[in-house]
């Protein structure tokens, strides 16, 4: 077994490390990189905990290697703020109490964020369709879908991609 | 706690806000650190070997290859835990259900378990440890558990609750009997009697986090635990006499905790991470996998009830019995008791008998589960309730608030209610407006009440203003959903200061007194009534303080809106003192100024909710839909009513799940066959609707603010009330929970035929 | 394990041809990171193929469609030209898992995943599609229900990788579509499935069909008389009832924790009715 050198960009800034074969996108976030947002909930790519987007993809970190990014860009939800503000949806989750233990929100997040860059305008129901991937077991959903909602149209109304 | 007058309908300055919570930003940025995100120097990775079979007796284990695999620094088995619980069986047992002692006794059981340098490693060491099994008969089924011949889980339990004491070894473990007046005198008066029997299937909390700790044990017998739990101060306590540490040297401190709801209360994988750390003197950082939380920690119990309700045709229940068996797993515990005891709380009856059994099953050990048992006593006297009152022609919700208890009424438990919650919240069932929404085709309305006790319990605060007059809240609850903003709010309250200068935090076992856990509803009630009292002991300090600078009597000096005021007209010349300008001064005055309260805090007054479901059901496929849920709970006073309307949809969420598709299937070899979240199905975005909450304020005459606990009353009554909407949608009764499409479909499929038959 | 990623099928071919102990293909993960992590395999060998030039796009060709191996799902949810001529196999290719899994899993992977419950394949096989097969002999070319040879077994030959599925151009008049049943929304595995391709003849009479159900059996079934009860009708009522009854009589499904054998069967027929009726409307018929 001999490691693999990845050089890879992580929320934008160019990233080297070493990882063996086996080892996951997330387990080199968490363990590597020191970026512990993404959690691993089920590791099976069932509760999305450990959402990220390599490439703008929305994945399950999870369900990645570390040597399959080599060359990708990688955005987690520690990038998602822009300096000392806030992402609307960060805002509107807090606002919204979106969160109870918050272990997914993480996840939700950078779900909602790929939601909202694909459609800056989502109904209810496809706000829970594309939400699907991400299991929460603290809030029935009702102010996740309420958070998203006001955060879309935050954007909206500043005329910014999510 | 006596009756806080003072407080009683008074208006609240901060409290019942919507603030935003002080650990929002930690947890939206992904910063906020829980149980698998700690590191410590020199960390090795943990991992249990389990037991693939039901029961087995373990006749060697044999490590010696693991142990001698580079980079491996511990394996630890039975041997390196061994028992120093001094009889105490029921910490035996919690000791045993971490490590198997000579059985194992459930799918899933620990029974060895490896430290080394990295996850690979540590896994490829697990392969090499060689169990010689003996495969035993087992039983995970409650009814055939209790048959007679039925293989034995524990040799050693005797039926309690039964005279003369049996001498025979019994999967019954308790029987517990609960009620008044005559049922068959009772039931000899009821015109309609409606009898009935239920089962429901074992389901989990899903938490989302996996249960976690990074272990550090050093030789000098000090130790640290960091770890994801619903209450550090017991587990503290747990692991420091399983392992033989004195209590003051081992520091735990509770992570953010990612979802418990019962869970999180019992150690399962912290006594062994510090037996490795203790073996190797390294730390070692032990996570589970889904799988693993899936098969060795706390479901909760699957269930076979039998109700049987009598009434008089106006309406009046002359008589109610109940027996419920619950499955305890491998181990005894008093699920079966808490289900008999909660069965009729909701009820004013005359005679009424529950009577409770726990049995032994080899499954893993049940750990509470919001509300613990309640929900399927619940499922089994709500759904009866509704059979009556159709029976009779009666409205249900009205047959309900005909019969529903109130102040006064001597709860079928035995204690007799104080200011209560059921008749308000049936009464606004009965008025809201989705009972009177029409329905369309395939669709069909239920509506249940629940009931739970709530807990108090040991509770510590510490209130330290700082030099700038904020002040930090230091609370040993765990916070599981929001309660540091609800704590801050109250002390904000007390000390007439905006909610922003309070700041909360949640102190490990070396910080602060003993905490009992999270559990039973008790966070917001306990440390709220704690907060409460540590501000009112600050307020004095600051009272004596201001009194000093003035030179005055302290009796002349009064706490109002953040600052002491001199009163009487001959101090009219002293303009008031804030709590900034004396925390200032603090240095010259007496030094830091704080408040504390210890307190066992009485009175948690119980809690009751009443809900209305729809759903839709596709005839030929069985799959139900659930289109609108109301919920209706007393909380008594929602010091912080984002959370609570969170507490609200999220218990009906989870019961939503375990009503619809939630279940443990196991296979007849006795293992598990969906220990994760793709055939363990959980309720995701997209199958619910909004969740409609209204709060009744009915205050607790036990607490100054009047609080009840609100997190757990909200799972109680989804399966009965879901079993109601589905059963009035498709025309048969349903009597079996999880109520998935095959057995929906398989229902409407066998009662077509008895019509077909019929006519 | 060795991890290779090379850049062209020959490579990968050969890769997977000396590999000495067991070596998977990687293209989305999303069933094969889930087996490694379980440690239901231990691979010597993972060859991700998505670097492969060839496995990348869906391409219109002179016969219809190839769609690449290593192409997400998701993808073929965006391509317009491919929903609106095979929508019943975008949907199903869109139904595997949530907007994360999307993003990453491929049909081929389903297929070759061998599953009986994958979504994609009851609507690929409705459909015709073959796929496209690079191996140490050369290149091949065979249909897709020829490729599932049983749960978890696939027919491919050491070293063979599939490069593409190739769908054919659809027939005038013809449509297909794909249903599942799950008792989630979403994130389940196919309790029971079907798929159904059919073209109209003249005045809405159904000239040919072709009917598969999905997880009612060891993989999944191309039901003849299932087709062969519709073909020639309009799809009334007593057309539906005959589907209905020779996709039951086609099921040999088993009892397992996603759901019964008596439960699958009834479900086969309702779904082949539902789908059919799906499809008879796309093809134009009324």
């Amino acid at each position: 077994m001999s490691g693999i050198l990845v050089a890879t960009t992580v929320n934008g800034d160019a990233v080297e490390f070493v990882c063996q074969p086996r080892e996951t996108l997330l387990e080199v976030l968490r363990n590597r990189l020191g970026l512990t947002g993404a959690k691993e909930g089920c590791g099976t790519g069932d509760c999305g905990a450990c959402s990220v987007t390599v490439d703008g993809a929305l994945v399950c970190s999870c369900l990645v290697l570390g040597a399959e990014v080599e060359g990708r860009a990688v955005d987690t939800v520690e990038g998602l703020a822009e300096g000392d503000q806030l992402h609307p949806l960060q805002s509107q989750f807090i606002k919204h109490a979106a969160l109870q233990c918050g272990i997914c929100t993480p996840g939700f997040l950078v779900a909602a964020k790929a939601l909202l860059d694909r459609n800056p305008d989502p109904s209810e129901e496809e706000i829970r369709y594309a939400l699907a991937g991400n299991l929460c077991r603290c809030t029935g959903y009702d102010k996740i879908v309420r958070a998203v909602d006001a955060a879309a149209k935050d954007l909206r109304k500043q005329g910014r991609k999510a | 706690m006596a009756h806080d007058k003072h407080f009683t309908n008074q208006e609240f300055k901060v409290v019942g806000t919507r603030v935003p919570r002080p650990d929002g930003v930690d947890k939206v940025t992904g910063r906020a650190r829980y149980g698998a995100d700690a590191f410590a120097p020199g960390q090795l990775v943990g991992a249990i070997l389990r037991s693939p079979h039901a029961h087995a007796k373990i006749r060697k284990i044999d490590a010696s290859k693991a142990e001698k695999l580079k980079g491996v620094k511990a394996v630890v088995t039975s041997a390196d835990l061994p028992d120093l619980t001094n009889g105490r069986r029921d910490m035996l047992d919690i000791l045993e259900n971490c490590m198997a002692r000579g059985r194992a006794l459930y799918d899933g059981h620990a029974v060895a378990a490896v430290a080394a340098i990295d996850a690979e490693t540590a896994r490829k060491a697990l392969k090499l440890i060689k169990v010689d099994y003996e495969v035993l008969p087992h039983v995970t089924d409650v009814d055939e558990a209790m048959k007679p011949g039925a293989p034995i889980v524990q040799p050693w339990v005797r039926t309690a609750g039964v005279d003369p004491a049996p001498t025979k070894a019994s999967n019954v473990s308790q029987i517990s009997t609960f009620g008044h007046g005559d049922v068959e005198a009772g039931f000899a008066e009821a015109h309609v009697i409606v009898e009935r029997s239920y089962k429901t299937e074992q389901t989990h909390q899903g938490y989302i986090e996996p249960h976690a700790c990074l272990a550090s044990v050093n030789p000098d017998g000090t130790g640290e635990l960091w770890v994801t739990t619903q209450g550090h101060f017991v587990f503290r306590n747990v692991c420091a006499s399983l392992l033989g540490m004195e209590v003051a040297k081992l520091k735990v401190t509770s992570s953010e905790i990612g979802g418990g709801f019962g869970g999180k209360t019992h150690v399962w994988i912290e006594p062994v991470a510090l037996a490795l750390s203790r073996k190797a003197n390294r730390p070692v950082k032990l996570v589970m996998t889904r799988d693993e939380v899936f098969r060795a920690t706390g479901p909760t119990c699957s269930t076979s009830v039998d109700v049987k309700i009598g009434a008089t045709r106006d309406g009046i229940i002359t008589a109610a019995t109940a027996t419920l068996r619950y499955q305890d797993g491998a181990f005894p515990a008093i699920w079966g008791m808490l289900g008999a005891m909660t069965s009729f709380a909701c009820y004013d009856l005359k005679n009424v008998k529950s009577v409770g059994y726990d049995v032994l099953v080899n499954r893993p050990k049940v750990a509470a589960y919001r509300a613990p048992s309640a929900p399927m006593a619940a499922f089994g006297v709500e759904s009866t309730i509704d059979q009556l009152a159709a029976e009779i022609g009666m409205d249900p919700v009205e047959f309900r608030i005909k019969n529903a208890a109130k102040e006064g009424t001597r709860a079928s438990y035995g204690p007799t209610y104080g200011p209560i919650g059921i008749g308000p919240t049936l009464q606004a069932a009965k008025n809201h407006p989705h009972m009177k929404a029409p329905l369309g085709r395939n669709q069909g309305r239920g509506m249940a009440c629940g009931f739970w006790f709530n807990f108090g319990g040991q509770t510590c605060v510490d209130l330290n203003i700082g030099v700038d007059g904020t002040v930090n809240l230091t609370v040993g609850t765990v916070d599981v959903g929001g309660s540091r903003a609800s704590m801050a709010l109250i002390a904000a309250e007390e000390l007439g200061i905006p909610y922003e200068r309070v700041r909360c935090n949640v102190a490990d076992t070396v910080s602060l007194g003993h905490n009992d856990m999270t559990e039973g509803s008790r966070g917001t009630f306990s440390s709220g009534m704690a907060t409460v009292f540590a501000a009112r002991n600050a307020i004095e300090v600051l009272r004596e303080r201001a009194a000093r600078t003035w030179d005055i009597d302290v009796s002349k000096v009064e706490w109002q809106d953040g600052k002491a005021v001199a009163m009487g007209s001959e101090h009219s010349n002293l303009s008031s003192l804030s709590i900034e300008e004396l925390a200032a001064a603090s240095p010259n005055t007496g030094g830091p100024i704080a408040g504390h309260n210890e307190v066992v805090a009485d009175g948690a007054g119980v809690s009751f909710a009443t809900h209305i479901c729809d759903v839709e059901v596709d005839p030929e496929t069985g799959k139900t839909r659930v289109i609108r849920y109301t919920v209706i709970q007393d909380a008594g006073k929602a010091i912080h009513p984002d959370y609570v309307e969170g507490q609200f949809q999220g218990g009906a969420a989870q019961g939503i799940g375990w009503a619809l598709n939630e279940e443990y299937v196991y296979g007849d070899d006795g293992r598990l066959q969906n220990p994760g979240f793709l055939d363990y199905r959980i309720p995701v975005c997209s199958d619910l609707p909004f969740i409609d909450t209204q709060i009744l304020e009915i205050p607790n005459p036990n607490h100054p603010y009047g609080v009840r606990g609100v997190g757990e009353t909200s799972i109680v009554p989804p399966l009965a009330a879901i079993a109601n909407a589905v059963s009035n949608a498709v025309g048969v009764r349903m009597t079996h929970i999880p109520m998935s499409p095959p057995r929906i479909l398989k229902a409407i499929k066998a009662h077509r035929a008895e019509s077909e038959a019929a006519a | 394990m060795r991890y290779e990623a090379p850049k062209t099928m020959k490579e990968a071919s050969a890769l997977m041809a000396k590999a000495r102990g067991s070596a998977f293909i990687l293209a989305g993960g999303t069933d094969l990171l889930v087996r490694l992590k379980s440690g239901l395999i231990e691979p010597e060998l993972v060859v991700d193929i998505k670097r492969i030039p060839a496995t990348q796009a869906i391409a219109r060709t002179a016969s219809g469609f190839r769609i690449g191996a290593s192409v997400p799902c998701a993808a073929l949810g965006r391509n317009s030209a491919l929903k609106k001529a095979w929508p019943g196999v975008v949907e199903a290719a869109n139904l595997i898992g949530s907007d994360q899994i999307q993003g990453r899993c491929t049909i081929v992977g389903n297929l070759c995943n061998a599953s009986p419950a994958a979504d994609s394949v009851p609507a690929l096989v409705a459909a015709g599609a073959k796929v496209a097969i690079v191996g140490p002999k050369g290149r091949r070319t065979v249909a897709v229900e020829k490729i599932p040879a049983g749960p978890g077994r696939t027919s491919l030959k050491k070293g063979e990788v599939i490069e593409a599925i190739v769908l054919p151009k659809p027939k005038p008049k013809s449509g297909d579509a794909y249903l599942r049943f799950i008792p989630r929304t979403e994130m389940d595995i196919a309790v029971v499935s079907a798929g159904v391709n059919l073209t109209l003849g003249p005045k809405g009479v159904i000239k040919s069909a072709r009917v598969a159900l999905g997880a009612v059996a060891p993989t999944v079934l191309l039901v003849e008389a299932a087709a062969k009860a519709i073909v020639g009708t309009r799809l009334d009522d007593a057309a539906l009832a005959a589907l209905d009854a020779a996709c039951q009589a086609a099921c040999r499904p088993i009892d397992d924790k996603r759901g019964t054998a008596e439960f699958r069967t009834e479900v086969a027929g309702v779904l082949a009715r539902r789908a059919a009726r799906i499809a008879y409307q796309r093809a134009g018929g009324k």
